[in-house]
C-alpha cells in the first residue's frame, strides 16, 4: 500500500464521517421540527375546537372529533339574529377604533413634544407621566366609577372609553422612536415656514409609521379584549362590549355549548384574521413595543 | 398676535410645547393622579355610596388583615404568580430556543405559537371551561374516557381548580414571551458562539455560560411582565367560575376579584379601596424586588 493510498483512504473515511455527522444533525433537525410542529398544533387546539364546535349540531357537541360531521352555520344565524351580539360587536369595534385613534394622536404628540422641544419642566412632565405606569388600573376603577356616576357617564361609550384615551406606555414608546428622527429635518421644515403642528404632523409623524402601527396593534387588542372596566361601567345590555356580552350570554345559555362557542368565535375571529393577514408586520410591532416599551 | 410676534423663537417654541401638552396634562391630572389620590383617601374612609363618607382611620386595613378570607385570597394570588411565572418562563424559553434553530417553515411555526396571544381572554375562558366539564360534556374528560382513564374533577375541585384556571392564562401569554425571547436570542452576537465552537465547548455549556447570561435583560423583562399579569388575574377566574365567582370555597379567588366583589357587589367602597392600595403595594414590591434580584447575582 502506497502512501497515496493511505492518504485517499483517510480522506474518504473523514468524508464519510462528515456525511454521517451531517445526517445525524439533519435527523436531529427533523425531530426538532416535528416536535415544534406538534407543540404548535397543540397550541391552536383550543381555537380549533372553538371553531369546530361553533359549526356543530347540539347532538354532536360532546363528540371529541375535531371535524364536524355536517358543518353548518345555523349557530351563527341563531346568535346573530338575536341582535345582541351584533350590537356588542359594533360597540366593541367603535370603542376600540376611537380609543386607538386617540392614543395614536395624543401619545405621539406628547412623545414628540417631550423628545424634540427643550423647555423648563419637560423632565418633570415626562417623569410624572411615566410614574402612572406603576399605578394598576384596579386601583383606579373605584374612583373612575364614582366619577362616572356623578357626571352621568355610566352606560355610555364615553364612560367605557375615557380611562384609556391616552397611555403612558404609548407616550414612552413614541418618545423613544422620535429620538431616531434627525433634528435637521425639523430645523429644515422650520426654515421652510411650517408651524410646529405642521412639522409634527407632516414631517415627524411619517417617519415613525412603524411605531405608530405597533402602538395601534397594542391599543386596539387591549381595548377589544378589555373586560374589567366595561363590566363595571355598563349595566345596560345594549351598551355591553363583546367580552362583557359574551360573559353574560355564557351564563344565560348555560349548557348550550355550541352557542357559547359561536359567541366566543365571533369575539375572537376578527383579531385572529387580522393577525393572519398582517402576521410579519404584527410580530415585528410586538417585538418593537415589547423591547422599547 | 402682536404679542406672539414680539416673542423670541425659543419662547414661541415653549408656548407651542405647552399648547401640545395642555390636554394631555389635564387628562393625566383628572384621570390618573386625582383618582390615585382619591383611592388612597377612600381607603381611610367608610362609604356605601348612600350615606356620608366617614373617616375611620386605619380600620379598613385592620379589618382586612384580620380577615381570614383576605389571607386566603392573598395566598391564591401568590399561587397564580408562583406557578404561572416560572412555568411560562421555562416553557417559552424552551420553545424559543428550539424555534430559533429551525429554518424550514419558521414563520408558520411561529404563527402557531403566537396565535393564542391574539385571542380574547373572556372568549377563551369559556372555551376552556367547556373543556373542563365532566363526562359526557367536557372535551378533556371525554378524551380521558375514550382511552379508559377515570374522570378528573377540574373546576369543581378545591385543589385542581386553580391550576385549571391558570392553564389558559399561561397558554395565552406564551406566544408573546416566545417572540420576545427569540428577539433576545437574535441579539446575541454570533461571534460568541463561533468562539465556543472553535474551543469545542458542549451545547449545554454554551447554553448556561453564554446564552442564558446574555439573555438576562430579556429574562428580567419577561419575569416582571408576566408576574404583574398573574398578580392581576381576573378575566379567566371570573368567567370560569361565574356561577360561584372565585369558588369552589374561594380556592380560586384572586385579589382583583375580591376587590370587584367588595366594591361592586357589596358597595363597600372604603374597604375595597384599601384592598386596591394593598394590591398596588404588592405590585410595587414585586417589581422592585425582581429587578433587584436579577440585576446583581
Amino acid at each position: 500500500m502506497t502512501a497515496a493510498d493511505t492518504q485517499i483512504r483517510a480522506t474518504s473515511a473523514a468524508l464519510l464521517e462528515g456525511t454521517r455527522a451531517k445526517q445525524r444533525r439533519s435527523l436531529g433537525q427533523t425531530i426538532r421540527w416535528l416536535l415544534l410542529f406538534a407543540g404548535g398544533i397543540a397550541m391552536i387546539m383550543p381555537i380549533a375546537y372553538m371553531i369546530s364546535t361553533s359549526l356543530k349540531w347540539p347532538f354532536e357537541v360532546y363528540n371529541v372529533r375535531l371535524i364536524p360531521e355536517e358543518p353548518h352555520l345555523e349557530n351563527y344565524t341563531y346568535v346573530l339574529e338575536d341582535g345582541r351580539f351584533y350590537g356588542w360587536f359594533v360597540n366593541s369595534l367603535i370603542i376600540a377604533v376611537l380609543t386607538t385613534i386617540s392614543n395614536l394622536f395624543f401619545d405621539s404628540l406628547v412623545g414628540y413634544t417631550l423628545c424634540k422641544f427643550t423647555f423648563r419642566g419637560r423632565y418633570i412632565v415626562f417623569i410624572a407621566i411615566l410614574s402612572t405606569l406603576m399605578i394598576p388600573t384596579e386601583m383606579l376603577v373605584i374612583p373612575w366609577y364614582l366619577m362616572s356616576q356623578s357626571f352621568g357617564w355610566l352606560d355610555s361609550y364615553w364612560g367605557i372609553m375615557f380611562p384609556g384615551l391616552m397611555t403612558a406606555f404609548g407616550v414612552f414608546l413614541m418618545r423613544q422612536f422620535f429620538q431616531t428622527v434627525p433634528d435637521d429635518f425639523i430645523e429644515a421644515a422650520r426654515i421652510d415656514g411650517l408651524n410646529e403642528f405642521q412639522i409634527w404632523w407632516s414631517v415627524a409623524l411619517p417617519m415613525v409609521k412603524p411605531a405608530l402601527a405597533a402602538l395601534a396593534i397594542f391599543v386596539f387588542l387591549g381595548n377589544w379584549t378589555a373586560f374589567l372596566w366595561p363590566l363595571i361601567v355598563t349595566t345596560d345590555t345594549a351598551l355591553y362590549t363583546l367580552p362583557v356580552g359574551l360573559s353574560s350570554f355564557g351564563d344565560e345559555a348555560d349548557v348550550q355549548w355550541e352557542l357559547i362557542m359561536t359567541g366566543a368565535a365571533i369575539s375572537t375571529l376578527p383579531t385572529l384574521i387580522v393577525f393572519l393577514i398582517f402576521q410579519r408586520f404584527i410580530i415585528r410591532g410586538v417585538v418593537m413595543a415589547g423591547l422599547k416599551g | 398676535m402682536t404679542f406672539y410676534r414680539a416673542l423670541s423663537i425659543k419662547q414661541k417654541r415653549t408656548i407651542w410645547a405647552w399648547g401640545f401638552l395642555a390636554v394631555p396634562i389635564l387628562f393625566y391630572v383628572v384621570i390618573r393622579f386625582y383618582p390615585t389620590g382619591n383611592a388612597m383617601v377612600l381607603s381611610f374612609q367608610s362609604w356605601n355610596l348612600l350615606e356620608d363618607r366617614v373617616w375611620v382611620g386605619l380600620d379598613n386595613y385592620r379589618v382586612l388583615f384580620s380577615d381570614p378570607d383576605f389571607w386566603q385570597v392573598f395566598g391564591n394570588t401568590f399561587k397564580y404568580l408562583l406557578l404561572g411565572t416560572p412555568i411560562s418562563l421555562v416553557v417559552s424559553f424552551f420553545i424559543a430556543y428550539h424555534l430559533d434553530k429551525v429554518r424550514f417553515a419558521h414563520g408558520f411555526l411561529r404563527a402557531l405559537y403566537f396565535l393564542p396571544f391574539m385571542t380574547s381572554a373572556v372568549a377563551m375562558a369559556w372555551v376552556w371551561r367547556w373543556f373542563y366539564q365532566g363526562v359526557p360534556i367536557g372535551l378533556f374528560n371525554n378524551m380521558l374516557a375514550s382511552v379508559g382513564i377515570g374522570q378528573i374533577e377540574f373546576l369543581n375541585s378545591t385543589t385542581n381548580a386553580l391550576p385549571a384556571i391558570l392553564a389558559p392564562a399561561i397558554w395565552a401569554g406564551l406566544g408573546f414571551q416566545v417572540i420576545i425571547f427569540m428577539a433576545g436570542l437574535r441579539a446575541i452576537p454570533r461571534s460568541y458562539y463561533e468562539a465556543a465552537q472553535i474551543d469545542g465547548v458542549s451545547t449545554w455549556t454554551v447554553l448556561w455560560e453564554i446564552t442564558i447570561p446574555l439573555l438576562r435583560p430579556t429574562i428580567v423583562f419577561i419575569v416582571v411582565f408576566s408576574s404583574i399579569g398573574f398578580l392581576r388575574i381576573f378575566d379567566h377566574v371570573f368567567n370560569m367560575t361565574t356561577n360561584n365567582p372565585g369558588g369552589p370555597l374561594n380556592t380560586t379567588k384572586p385579589l382583583v376579584l375580591m376587590i370587584y366583589e367588595t366594591a361592586f357587589r357589596s358597595f363597600d367602597m372604603g374597604y375595597a379601596a384599601a384592598q386596591t392600595v394593598v394590591l398596588f403595594l404588592i405590585l410595587l414590591v414585586v417589581s422592585l424586588l425582581q429587578l433587584r434580584l436579577l440585576r446583581d447575582r
